[in-house]
């Protein structure tokens, strides 16, 4: 009986060794892969075993983190003055995942980063739990504040930047979300988390309005259009009249384009004209300009390119389009839709002598030990207008706060240059306006500031006088404010 | 034995090595002890609490089977007791690991050790017993007959108790009152002497009366009766119980001895196309057993937006993620998450907490250790004089190596998930009585195998042969 059972020997020994091929290949090969899944919880027990690292603003976390019980998720996140600030930082939730800052930093808050790498192997030699690193944002908490607070319950944006950095000092959005709310994993969490999404909260509190909604800009968009006018050489002075007809009809359309009631447009100058906000004159100069220089215009403001600060900002549009499109394009009526971010950028440009910088959100990365292991530098990113044209459009601005639609934006002190703006939306116009303002303040060292703020849904007030220089100047004129008094 | 000058057997030249055995042993009791030390100093920062009874109850039970051994079997295999007491010990420091698990603690699975610590006396007491009581392997072969009606009746018993929410389907159990009986377990090692028996006396006829066809001896019809009835026994055990692995171990066992006892290769081969082919026929109409197959083809699937519909758990799947999460060198015990497989973690599972907290190179070394064990019961096969000795040594080492395959196979994967445990590490009292037990009777027969031949009796004339020249 020994021959079989030397055989049976073997195979018993055959069985052994599949176990251990098979165990080599699901611990050794397979391990990384497996260890990784996105279903293996212990990806996430691992990244909340420790508290994340902090987002500063002004010098403060805003951010923080609290031991939960009865999960095996140790730490949430915490935020101070959540709904204020949820457009800056997103959200990370044990739940839900993550976004925006959040998402982007998550390497650096979770202190997986590959630059902290030595941070991380001194920590493991010394014995020291691990640590996340902090995220230090260009927010000023200040102006971060008047953006919110002057937002009120109103639906809308504020974006403020410096213009000569394209550091962000304001991101606000409204109806906010506290990310507080979501950032566990427990039934309240749950709860709270689907009564935010869209489909059961029309006011979307959720959507980052300053970077992921376009808007129709509406009048603000005649700045641009002055630009192009200038940079195409189509009027080299402001004061030069514009022969521009009253009333003005489309071209190859039966339409007239009307002006907000009885304003002195004939003919007027482009200074005159962005005074009053004139539709003829602007929709003519877009007109004249054809679809393929407007276009290219808008493109060197940052049109028609997303923009990452490092979070995505939604790319506005300038399209291309027929001619009497482009004429409505031209005082920012009809296709062409831009973020509250672009529009703050037009502004910047322009206080910044027609040097558009890129706009970030991140000054600096620090690990555990506040080392900076990261930091932005202002970059220059188009150069859209020509120093005089933009001393031009600086003229035409301030004159439009000193004498026109925008003397709410008014700084007593202070040059202030803006433009108002009001959208129609909606079928036959039956949406109700956005009220745009953007804006800039400058100083004698410098413009250190410009803003663009849109209010959505203006429920209350009377529709034809929902201007811009209404509802949305005086939010401007708070942010610029609160920056300039620093 | 070839050489000239050895005519005779010298009673005094084989070592029985049981000091051996003793100093092995010691490892066996310090390794778990240093675990249990670890997992306390890890999941808490202290040594835990009941170090020292723990210590020295392991030291205690080992020592008693150690002087059985000693006592009883006195030339039986040194390796086979300090395996299996390893084994033992580490199961009881990974089961009192998971009942720190504060999610097994909320699901209602937060004491384990305790009991199993209970069972385990309990084995080691049948260990002893069986070492002083049966004094012969050989006795077994008188109850060949009635060990297969026991059998019959335990296999046939888990079929008349309802099953339970907790079990996830199969009925391998049968209930007392409070404690719950798995059978199959005990039936291995009785069904083991019916084979061994009954092999024993009918291997002639099955291996000498045959017919050649295509190369194989081909078994007579009526040879091929009792085959039949151990196969549809199988099966019915796969359809009334849903117990994949009992059936496939039987069965297994079965093929295993029939060969041994025969020498024909033609048994295989009919074991094989009748087990593949009832587990397909089974497979494909009882649900329990659709299951784990489709478990075990995709068990990620859990995931994904469309499980499929004979996906039930992720377990499969969890149990995967605790291997690939443990890697090479493991988390450390203590440090791993491996009480998310949730049910039977401890038992049927406790290799994911192997494989996650000791690493790829802790679960070689389990594997290894199982490997040494079957691999020693091959030797005392080997080593066995009496047909029926080798008969109940491979049958029972080699039950136990197939238990391992089908276990750690399921567990990681590699074959459908079946539910039985892993031999001594897994939380089960039933399995891990039975084992000591086994266990016992392969010492019992390897101390048969290497006893030294007794000295010749001293003749009444002790005149030296006259050499008579003719």
């Amino acid at each position: 009986m020994n021959k079989p059972l030397r055989r049976v020997a073997i195979f018993c020994g055959l069985l052994i060794f599949a176990l251990l091929v098979r165990d080599n290949w699901v611990q050794f090969v397979q391990a990384d892969e497996l260890k990784t899944d996105e279903h293996n919880r212990r990806v996430p027990i691992e990244r909340y075993a420790q508290p994340r690292g902090d987002i500063v603003v002004g010098g403060k976390s805003i951010t923080g983190s609290t031991k939960t019980d009865g999960s095996d998720f140790q730490y949430k996140r915490t935020y101070t003055n959540g709904p204020m600030y949820a457009p800056v930082t997103g959200y990370a939730s044990q739940a839900f995942g993550s976004n925006q800052i959040e998402n982007i930093e998550d390497g650096i808050l979770t202190g997986d980063d590959d630059r902290l790498f030595f941070n991380r192997t001194i920590d493991v030699l010394t014995g020291k739990p691990k640590k996340g690193g902090s995220v230090v944002t260009t927010i000023d908490p200040k102006a971060q504040k008047a953006a919110f607070e002057g937002l009120g319950d109103k639906k809308g944006a504020v974006v403020a930047l410096d213009p000569e950095t394209g550091a962000i000092l304001a991101l606000a959005s409204t109806p906010s979300y506290d990310p507080s709310s979501i950032a566990g994993n427990s039934k309240t969490d749950g709860k709270n988390w689907s009564a935010l999404q869209k489909e059961n909260n029309p006011d979307d509190p959720m959507l980052n309005r300053a970077l992921r909604q376009t808007y129709p800009p509406g009048s603000t968009f005649k700045v641009v259009t002055a630009a192009a006018a200038l940079e195409n050489g189509l009027y080299t002075d402001i004061d030069e009249k514009t022969k521009s007809p009253l009333p003005y009809r489309l071209p190859q359309s039966t339409t007239e384009l009307k002006n907000e009631g009885n304003i002195p447009c004939k003919n007027a100058s482009m200074k005159v004209a962005l005074q009053y906000s004139c539709n003829t004159v602007f929709g003519k100069i877009s007109e004249n300009l054809t679809n393929e220089k407007m276009k290219k215009q808008a493109e060197r403001f940052g049109f028609n390119d997303k923009v990452f600060i490092p979070v995505r900002a939604e790319a506005s549009v300038y399209p291309k389009d027929n001619p009497p499109q482009n004429a409505m394009a031209g005082i920012g009526q009809a296709s062409n839709r831009a973020t509250p971010l672009q529009m703050a950028m037009v502004a910047a440009a322009v206080a910044n002598n027609g040097k558009l910088m890129k706009p970030y959100l991140v000054q600096e990365l620090r690990a555990p030990n506040l080392n900076v292991i990261a930091q932005t530098t202002p970059e220059q990113m188009s150069r859209p207008v020509s120093p005089e044209n933009a001393q031009k459009l600086q003229q035409m601005m301030v004159n439009v706060v000193e004498r026109g639609t925008g003397t709410n934006g008014r700084i007593p002190g202070v040059e202030v240059g803006g433009k108002t703006g009001t959208a129609q939306h909606g079928v036959a116009n039956s949406g109700k306006p956005y009220a745009w303002f953007i804006s800039y303040a400058k100083t004698d060292k410098g413009s250190p500031v410009a803003v663009a703020v849109v209010v959505e849904d203006s429920s209350g007030t009377v529709r034809n006088d929902v201007a811009g220089g209404r509802l949305a100047a005086p939010i401007a004129r708070d942010v610029m404010r609160a920056v300039l008094d620093k | 034995m070839s050489s000239s000058n050895t005519t005779t057997i010298t009673p005094q030249g084989a070592p029985n090595r049981r000091n051996t055995e003793l100093f092995l042993l010691g490892f066996a009791v310090l390794i778990p002890i240093f675990a249990y030390a670890n997992v306390g100093l890890a999941l808490n920062g202290s040594l835990p609490a009941g170090m020292l009874a723990y210590g020295l109850g392991l030291g205690a039970m080992a020592l008693i089977a150690h002087l059985a051994v000693r006592r009883f079997a006195p030339y039986s295999d040194p390796l086979l007791l300090p395996v299996a007491s390893l084994l033992n010990g580490l199961g009881l420091v990974l089961i009192w690991r998971l009942d720190q698990s504060p999610l097994l603690k909320r699901l209602g699975q937060g004491t384990g050790a305790s009991t199993q610590l209970m069972w385990s006396t309990l084995g080691i007491i049948l260990f002893v017993c069986v070492l002083i009581f049966i004094k012969d392997h050989r006795v077994l072969q008188r109850y060949t007959y009635i060990s297969m009606v026991v059998a019959l009746v335990l296999l046939a018993a888990p079929a008349f108790f309802p099953a339970r929410a907790e079990s996830f389907g199969a009925k391998i159990w049968i209930y007392i009152g409070p404690y719950s009986i798995q059978p199959g377990e005990f039936v291995k090692i009785i069904i083991a002497i019916f084979f061994a028996g009954y092999l024993m006396v009918k291997r002639d006829a099955l291996a000498l009366a045959s017919r050649r066809f295509m190369g194989l001896y081909l078994p007579r019809g009526r040879d091929l009766g009792p085959i039949l009835v151990v196969w549809a026994l199988s099966i019915l055990i796969l359809v009334f119980e849903t117990d994949l692995g009992t059936s496939l171990l039987f069965f297994g066992l079965f093929v295993i001895m029939l060969y041994v006892a025969t020498e024909r290769t033609s048994w295989i081969v009919f074991g094989l196309l009748m087990s593949a082919g009832g587990a397909a026929v089974v497979a494909s109409f009882e649900p329990h057993v659709h299951q784990r197959v489709v478990a075990w083809l995709d068990p990620m699937a859990i995931f994904g937006p469309h499980p499929p519909p004979g996906l039930i758990s992720d377990q499969a799947a969890q149990a995967l993620f605790a291997f690939g999460s443990g890697g090479v060198l493991g988390s450390g015990l203590g440090q791993g998450h491996s009480d998310l497989i949730k049910f039977a973690a401890k038992s049927d599972f406790i290799l994911g907490t192997v494989g996650e907290e000791l690493g790829l190179c802790g679960m070689m070394a389990v594997f290894v250790l199982y490997a040494l064990l079957v691999q020693r019961g091959m030797r005392t096969a080997l080593a066995a004089r009496d047909p029926f000795g080798k008969l109940l040594a491979v049958g029972l080492s080699g039950a136990f190596a197939l238990q391992v395959f089908i276990v750690a196979g399921g567990v990681m994967n590699l074959i459908p998930l079946t539910g039985m445990t892993m031999p001594f590490l897994a939380q089960g009292g039933s399995s891990v009585i039975t084992n000591w037990a086994l266990v016992a009777i392969l010492l019992k027969i390897s101390d048969t195998a290497r006893r030294p031949a007794p000295a010749p009796a001293p003749t009444t004339d002790a005149e030296p042969t006259q050499v008579v020249r003719l």
